[in-house]
């Protein structure tokens, strides 16, 4: 990765972009800008199912970045789908340079729960490493603790941490220069 | 994950096969895509996929359905995934009737996706770990189209190379299923006749007249029914090898006759004055013990002599038991394919039942129990209890009282209707139980007059 960019697409809760600028920056060693929000591709919405189909929006997302060679993670409180599944938590070019996340599923309110700001802040970084991990060239990770491990549900994301295991680590440093 | 598999998606609309691509490849799999059938025909050519998604509803051309079809002429066993937008039980139906292994509704949870796609993948890995052990052990243990790692086997095995390429006649001993024409074959097609005629005949199938001319052929007019001119199998194995199965049967008559195409190297049709010379290899085969029936009379010293140049006996299958798991392992991974089941493993307890039979129907009998076990298995392996019927076909301590004055020729004659009875007159597993050639069976059925 040369350079991160954060995309809100739509209203975006604040402290989840501050949240991902700070802990990205630091995890990836290099320094996140944050790009003006911008409207949710309307071209994406699918008025029957009443969610964004993820690979639109990636696509839209891509011709936003600033320079071909930059990395952007959209993010979004809309709820994603692609045609084939219910739902997906995000999407992401593997080996490319376009990553999408909603943080719809990852808000308590979502199961009918009191809202827990810091159990949102914590899922969203997950997702957001785990989607940025795609675009660097990783895939599903079969360790449960890694966060580059598939998360079908909610309670997935939260069974596993907050960091690549040792053998993602060790993929991403000898691979993709990022620090171990 | 041990290997990276291919997974095909195919699917009309762009975004839908597109973002299950993508979906797929983040779990680390190699994915192509279709949009159409004729394409997904194209990219599985000559490359079979781990699993393939089909789209059921394609407005042009092939439908999931169809292109599911031509890719099954392709492999035998493809994992096909059918997937429809709306859950109709007729479509699910014909789906899974027509061989589809799963069918999925779109939008689908994620979670069941994965778990039907690491349910396929975990069989996948295991029946590419047991193809390769299978293809080390046939690999090694096999010779043309026998199996086995018997020592007096790899013997025979040995001895075939030696005499394959010989004139000379060979005969083969060993009790009924042994795969007496299995070695005949061998002989025949590992020597340098290989690309000329294999001819079986099998005598104890014909009357002793119709197997004279099955042999030798006949002229028009030879005999009542004779209304053209016949080569016999002798002349349609010129330059190959004739295998005669169950010499030990045939007519004194005929025996004379063999005894002079052995000596002159020809023959005369029946009811024919032109003498016929050939060039074949005889290869004889009998479940009898031939120096024993000599030393009865019943069959001709000097022809006995003629037939034995090169002697092969064959163990009989519970003197080669090591070969069982093996042997069955063969049998049900052509059965299954040709009966289009899903068997692919047999389990250790299997094995063991297999391994404490006796098999009195020697390798035929193992293959007919393989058959059954598939036919009636509902799972992909082969247990213990899909081989029960095996303590059925043999009685071990069954108190049984032999009837006053009764007959050998009573006895068989019980046996074999009682048999029939219980395998719904089955020729063939009928044989099998009794431990019989087809052609014996026939044959008592005829002599006994047994209604079938
Ligand atoms: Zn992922
Ligand atoms: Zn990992």
């Amino acid at each position: 990765m040369n350079a991160l960019c954060l995309l809100p697409l739509g209203p975006v809760d604040a402290t989840v972009i501050e949240m991902l600028d700070r802990r990205l920056s630091e995890r990836f060693a290099l320094p996140v800008c944050r790009l003006n929000g911008a409207v949710v591709p309307g071209d994406a919405y699918d008025p029957v199912r009443k969610q964004f189909e993820a690979t639109h929006l990636l696509r839209a997302v891509r011709a936003a970045a600033p320079h071909d060679r930059t990395t952007v993670l959209a993010v979004t409180m809309e709820d994603l789908f692609i045609p084939m599944l219910t739902f997906v938590f995000g999407q992401a070019q593997l080996r490319g340079t376009a990553a999408v996340m909603s943080t719809a599923r990852l808000d308590q309110r979502f199961y009918g729960l009191e809202f827990s700001p810091a159990l949102l802040r914590q899922r969203a970084l997950k997702e957001a490493l785990h989607e940025l991990g795609h675009t660097i060239g990783l895939t599903h990770c079969p360790d449960r603790q890694c966060v580059m491990t598939l998360s079908n549900a909610v309670q997935q994301i939260d069974e596993k941490g907050e960091d690549y295991c040792r053998s993602c680590r060790i993929l991403l440093a000898d691979t993709h220069r990022v620090p171990a | 994950m041990d290997t990276q598999w291919e997974i095909l998606v195919v699917d009309d609309e762009e975004i839908t096969r597109e973002s299950m691509a993508a979906w797929l490849r983040e779990d680390g799999y190699l994915v192509t895509t279709a949009a159409s059938g004729r394409e997904a025909l194209d990219a599985t050519r000559g490359r079979e996929f781990a699993i393939y998604f089909l789209d059921l509803k394609m407005p042009k051309g092939l439908d999931g359905i169809e292109t599911m079809m031509e890719i099954k002429k392709l492999y035998p066993n493809p994992s096909i995934v059918i997937i429809t937008a709306y859950a109709t039980v007729d479509t699910a139906i014909t789906a899974m009737k027509e061989g589809a292994l799963e069918y999925i509704v779109k939008p689908c949870n994620p979670q069941e996706i994965s778990l039907l796609v690491g349910r396929i993948m975990k069989v996948k890995n295991l029946e590419r770990e047991n193809v390769l052990l299978r293809q080390q052990l046939s690999g090694r243990y096999r010779f043309q189209d026998i199996i086995s790692k018997n020592p007096r086997m790899q013997e025979i095995f040995a001895l075939i190379r030696d005499v394959s390429s010989l004139r000379s006649t060979v005969l083969i001993q060993g009790a009924s299923g042994t795969g007496k024409e299995l070695v005949a074959r061998a002989v025949h097609f590992s020597g340098d006749r290989a690309d000329k005629p294999f001819v079986a005949v099998s005598c104890a199938a014909l009357a002793e007249t119709l197997l004279e001319s099955e042999l030798f052929g006949h002229e028009k007019g030879a005999f009542t029914g004779a209304v053209s001119q016949k080569q016999g199998k002798f002349e349609l194995a010129d330059g190959g090898t004739i295998f005669l199965d169950e010499i030990g049967d045939i007519a004194p008559k005929l025996q004379l006759d063999l005894l002079r195409v052995l000596q002159e190297r020809s023959f005369y049709r029946v009811g024919g004055s032109e003498e016929i010379r050939v060039d074949v290899r005889v290869i004889a085969a009998t479940h009898v013990d031939l120096a024993e029936a000599v030393r009865q009379g019943r069959f001709r010293e000097d022809l006995y002599y003629r037939l034995n140049v090169i002697n092969i006996r064959i163990p009989a299958l519970r003197e080669r038991l090591e070969d069982v798991p093996l042997l069955a392992r063969g049998f049900m991974e052509r059965l299954s394919h040709e009966l289009g089941k899903e068997a692919r493993e047999i389990s250790e307890g299997a094995l063991k039942r297999l391994m404490e039979y006796p098999w009195p129907g020697n390798v035929r009998e193992l293959e007919n129990a393989v058959e059954r076990a598939i036919v009636t298995c509902k799972n992909r392996t082969l247990t213990e209890a899909d081989f029960q019927f095996l303590d059925t076909a043999v009685p071990h301590d069954q108190a049984w009282t032999v009837p006053e004055g009764l007959t050998i020729d009573e006895l068989e004659r019980r046996t074999i209707i009682a048999t029939l009875e219980r395998t719904e007159g089955n020729i063939k597993e009928a044989a099998a139980r009794l431990g019989i050639d087809r052609s014996t069976l026939y044959d008592r059925i005829k002599r006994y007059n047994i209604p079938r």
